[in-house]
């Protein structure tokens, strides 16, 4: 146990608090959500509503949402990360008893102001829980067997309560966030070494059994695998979005066709513009430039995500820090890859741009989580 | 709360380790997307600009015609008229409640409709046409037509929609069609993408949806060019799609009409079937209901009065019922008995009104007994006991078995909802299902059609037939699909003794046309047509000892639910058998006073295609069925085709 309790020299105090703010990546996100307004204002033909007006709203009570969890110090968020982990959990569970159906899959929960979707809460409460975890447990134990089966089993739950919605994009989500946070943590390497190979081994096995008596999986998911790997075979059918997405993509060029000027976006070939594949719009208006200035804005969050985890100090901070920018990572890219197709159509929105409210809420919240740790950061 | 703490210096150079190392992937990961971004941007640009512009080509599907269905003699049963719907353009309309209020007031609005109608146009693209008013008169069109400029966004549209022109009498042959649900794609395995398009029609029930593939046809496709805004500017090309296969059934309209007509005030269902071939020429249904209402779309109060109706109008009684069959069943127990040579026709047995089996009593119908009978007259008869006997002689096997041959217990192929299987009971089906064991009794009961056994009036059709000509009769309902004809099976011999089948159908034919024959009320006058048939009346309820003491209830003192059903199998003509003929009214009481009237008055219809002189009916019947058969002829098959009759 060599932990060297310390003493804060100085913390920031009161309304100062607003000034070590960590304000580039406030900046930042601002900037993001902008393209985002200005994305579901050409979607709508050139209209606030219906998609434009209530994002903004809703970005600016995240904004506040933010700022209020930063002026709280961090170690009160720590104190009560099992408890935030564990109304998750029940949250989850209950929408599998009193959840609304939307799109599909049951992920609402209705709280009479609002629509809760305890997914995406857990998205956060999960890394704060496993921060908090690692934080506790004393760093020589870290790989032992018994204290890596914890933090899998409270990975664990979330993912196969999500799964069961059945919401595959966000499992992936939370199952890799889980999984990085322990990788950061210091877990060694052998255990990620393991998952890899057995996971590699699991793709040989599913594909090597197809057509044989023990294939592992049904003839239409194959069929679906098929569809990804070359989605020209099935163009009207599951390969639709994916070459729609790319055409929509593609004829953006250089500079793209102009604000408000997309076809292919508008033109109903493609499903949800306004959520997940709000980033065709984007790249058919605005182009190749527009695109990657949108690739490097959310580089830069994760840049000045870890720039200040590592001048944190505090393991809990710096996890939780990272965890989220992880977590935010994972986000874009799953959804980037999705539209650009290098991954399979998975349920993910473009985080701060795609329309949705609980989505924004608790992004910012953990936002609010990393300002906090900024600000309450030993200096 | 704990303030925070440092960590030791080798566990954070571990973490600044490990986050080095995921940036760094996620750097890479990131340049990836950039470069596949430049990939799909700026090298292949051009491509998909060019298919860009090629995506202004849509393809739409166009549904096929659907077949339409036609009686053996070519009369419609099931047909597609055009029908016109009103559909509003919400970008074209501008403010939509304007133009609804005005177009109400023109013609008459479904409330229900219009506020679908609205979150369908909130919902999808504004250039979309979305339905207003659907299955609107030709007078209502014309008047929308007229007052077109008034009505921006509203146009007219014309669909086919599904007519049943002989309405109720086909109900339950043909069933109905509808828009695809959910269910109905869950249930489908890789549906087509026919059905896919917004309010499909298909078979729900029926001969609709059991050769629902046939009748539906194959898609077509047509490519048109849209505009930026997607709005169809031309057609370029089109694939025309193959129309569904018109069909043919085996059934006669008119027969069909008029055994409807006949058996329209009992809960009833009655079957004739050609011995020859095996065509079902009337399969009837009473009550029925109109079709057409499903077609479209019946109302909530419609629907809760037909599946609250106790007579079960939804119900095809004639395929889906299955009743014990009482007497009519003892053709079976007596060609076991015979087949496995166990009696011959002129042994005797007594009958005191009763046989005592295993310490239990089981009656005759009739209580004072018939005496010493044998096989005919106690078939003629209808005697009880005589059956116990040979039941005690026989055995269950063998008589399942025989009724098997018979095809009862058998799911006969023809194309209608929830053909009954029916049930022949054997040892080990008691003992799998009830748990206990086959005791003699069950036996005895079943020789005599009551117990476990079940058959629909369609297997017992096939009964008959099968003995009227000693062939494996097989029903068939479809006739010819597109034109070509259906090959009916090759006749094959049940392989039963001749001699035996002849002395089923001699008593059959006493049963009739014997003075003591339960049927005789029910005869036919004159040689050339006379029929054999059997009476039957199945038990629903255990008749108590305190009952028998007090005398049998009759039927009439009973609630309806509790009273006997009549049963009546028959072929005719006796000499040269043409038709076979299974009637059954549900709890209708006695099979001779309540089932054997009507298959009699059926059978003549068949016979004589079409009414039959007054002259073949006892002469002291006349004047009734003249009174009857002019009843019968008023009586219109319900068929709610306004539309037609405005046309």
């Amino acid at each position: 146990m060599s932990y060297l309790e310390y003493t804060v020299k100085f913390v920031p105090t009161g309304s100062r608090k607003l000034l070590y703010l960590n304000w580039p990546l406030a900046l930042l996100l601002t900037a993001t959500a902008g393209i985002g307004f200005l994305m579901l204002y050409s979607i709508a033909g050139g209209s606030y509503t219906p998609w434009a007006e209530p994002q903004i709203k809703r970005f600016a009570i995240g904004f506040a949402i933010m700022l209020t969890i930063a002026m709280v110090p961090i170690w009160f968020w720590r104190s009560i990360a099992g408890v935030a982990y564990a109304t998750s959990l029940i949250l989850l569970i209950a929408v599998e008893f009193f959840g609304f159906v939307g799109m599909g899959a049951q992920r609402w929960i209705d709280l009479g102001f609002m629509r809760l979707q305890p997914s995406e809460l857990m998205k956060v409460t999960l890394i704060l829980m496993l921060a908090a975890y690692y934080d506790w447990l004393n760093p020589t134990l870290k790989s032992r067997l018994f204290w890596v089966i914890i933090p899998l089993l409270l990975i664990a739950f979330p993912v196969a309560l999500v799964l069961r919605q059945p919401d595959l994009g966000t499992s992936i989500l939370l199952l890799a966030a889980g999984g990085g946070l322990m990788f950061l943590a210091g877990v060694h390497w052998a255990y990620f070494a393991a998952v890899v190979a057995s996971g590699f081994g699991l793709i040989t096995c599913v594909f090597k059994s197809r057509g044989t008596s023990w294939q592992l999986l049904e003839d239409y998911q194959y069929r679906r695998i098929d569809t990804f790997i070359n989605p020209a075979s099935d163009p009207l059918g599951a390969g639709y979005h994916i070459t729609q997405s790319k055409i929509a993509l593609g004829s953006g060029g250089w500079t793209g066709r102009g604000f408000m000027q997309g076809t292919q976006s508008r033109l109903n070939f493609l499903p949800e513009k306004h959520t997940d594949f709000i980033f065709t719009t984007l790249a058919e208006e605005f182009g190749f430039i527009g695109a990657f200035s949108l690739l490097t804005l959310y580089t830069l969050i994760v840049l000045f995500c870890v720039v200040s985890a590592l001048a944190n100090k505090d393991r809990f901070s710096s996890l939780l820090t990272l965890g989220i920018a992880l977590n935010f990572f994972l986000f874009f890219a799953v959804n980037m890859s999705m539209v650009m197709g290098l991954a399979p159509v998975v349920g993910v929105p473009l985080p701060l741009v795609s329309y949705g409210g609980s989505a924004m809420l608790v992004l910012m919240l953990a936002f609010g989580l990393i300002q906090s740790a900024h600000v309450h950061r030993p200096r | 709360m704990k303030q925070p703490r440092t960590d030791t210096e080798a566990n954070y150079r571990l973490i600044t380790r490990r986050a080095a190392l995921l940036g760094g992937l996620q750097l890479t990961f990131i340049g990836m997307l950039g470069a596949r971004m430049q990939y799909l941007q700026v090298d292949q640009a051009d491509q998909y600009r060019m298919l860009a512009e090629e995506n202004r080509i849509n393809i739409r599907i166009i549904p096929p015609a659907r077949g339409e269905v036609f009686d053996r003699n070519g009369k419609p049963l099931a047909r597609n008229v055009p029908s016109y719907r009103i559909v509003m353009v919400r970008e074209d309309a501008g403010n939509i409640d304007d133009v609804i209020q005005r177009l109400a007031e023109l013609i008459v609005l479904n409330p229900e409709e219009v506020g679908r109608a609205r979150s369908e146009m909130k919902r999808s693209a504004p250039f979309l046409p979305v339905t207003i008013a659907d299955e609107v008169t030709w007078e209502d069109l014309s008047r929308v037509s007229v007052n077109a400029p008034a009505l921006p966004g509203i146009l007219p549209e014309v669909g086919l929609s599904r007519v049943y022109p002989q309405g109720s009498d086909f109900a339950h042959v043909l069933g109905y069609v509808g828009p695809v649900s959910d269910y109905d794609l869950k249930r489908i395995e890789d549906p087509d993408q026919l059905l896919r398009i917004p309010r499909f029609q298909i078979g729900k029930v029926g001969v609709e949806a059991k050769v629902e593939t046939t009748l539906r046809g194959k898609g077509g496709a047509k490519r048109v060019e849209v505009n930026a805004k997607g709005r169809i500017m031309r057609e370029l090309d089109r694939r025309e799609g193959v129309p569904g296969s018109d069909l043919q059934l085996t059934v006669d309209a008119t027969l069909q009409t008029y055994v409807q007509a006949r058996i329209a005030k009992d809960s009833a269902s009655a079957i004739i079937m050609n011995i020859q071939s095996g065509d079902l020429v009337a399969i009837a249904s009473a009550p029925t209901f109109d079709p057409n209402l499903f077609v479209r779309g019946i109302s909530i109060k419609d629907y809760d009065a037909l599946t609250e109706n106790k007579y079960r109008p939804l119900a095809s009684k004639s395929v889906q019922g299955a009743y014990p069959p009482g007497s009519t069943f003892k053709m079976i127990t007596a060609m076991a008995a015979l087949e496995g040579g166990f009696i011959s026709p002129n042994d005797q047995f007594f009958c005191s009104g009763h046989l005592e089996v295993a310490e239990r009593k089981f009656h005759c119908w009739k209580r004072a007994g018939h005496g010493s009978i044998d096989l005919q007259n106690s078939l003629e008869q209808s005697c009880d006991v005589y059956y116990y006997n040979l039941a005690l002689k026989v055995g269950i096997e063998k008589i399942t078995a025989m009724a098997n041959r018979f095809g009862l217990g058998e799911r006969h192929d023809i194309p209608m909802s929830a053909v009954a299987k029916g049930l022949t009971p054997t040892k080990l089906w008691k003992n799998r299902t009830h748990g206990s064991d086959w005791v003699i009794g069950d036996t005895v009961n079943a020789s005599i059609g009551q117990g476990y056994l079940l058959a629909s009036p369609l297997q017992l059709c096939v009964m008959v037939a099968r003995l009227a000509s000693g062939n494996l009769v097989i029903p068939r309902l479809i006739k010819n699909i597109d034109g070509i004809e259906q090959p009916i099976p090759e006749t094959t011999r049940l392989g039963m003794n001749e001699n035996n089948l002849q002395t089923i159908r001699r008593a059959m034919f006493k049963v009739v046309n014997d003075r003591r024959g339960t049927a005789y009320g029910s005869r036919i006058i004159g040689d050339a047509m006379r029929m054999a048939g059997k009476t039957g009346t199945s038990q629903v309820r255990n008749i108590t000892a305190a009952e028998r003491a007090r005398g049998v209830s009759r039927n009439e003192d009973l609630p309806w639910e509790r009273r006997d059903h009549a049963l009546f199998v028959n072929f005719a003509p006796y000499d040269n058998p043409k038709y076979a003929v299974a009637v059954v009214v549900e709890h209708g009481g006695g099979g001779s006073t309540a089932a054997a009237p009507i298959a009699r008055d059926i059978t003549l219809q068949a016979l004589y295609g079409g009414e039959p002189p007054v002259e073949v009916y006892p002469s002291k019947d006349r004047n009734r069925i003249i009174q009857q058969q002019r009843e019968l002829r008023s009586v219109r098959p319900i068929a709610n085709v306004s539309r037609e009759e405005q046309a």
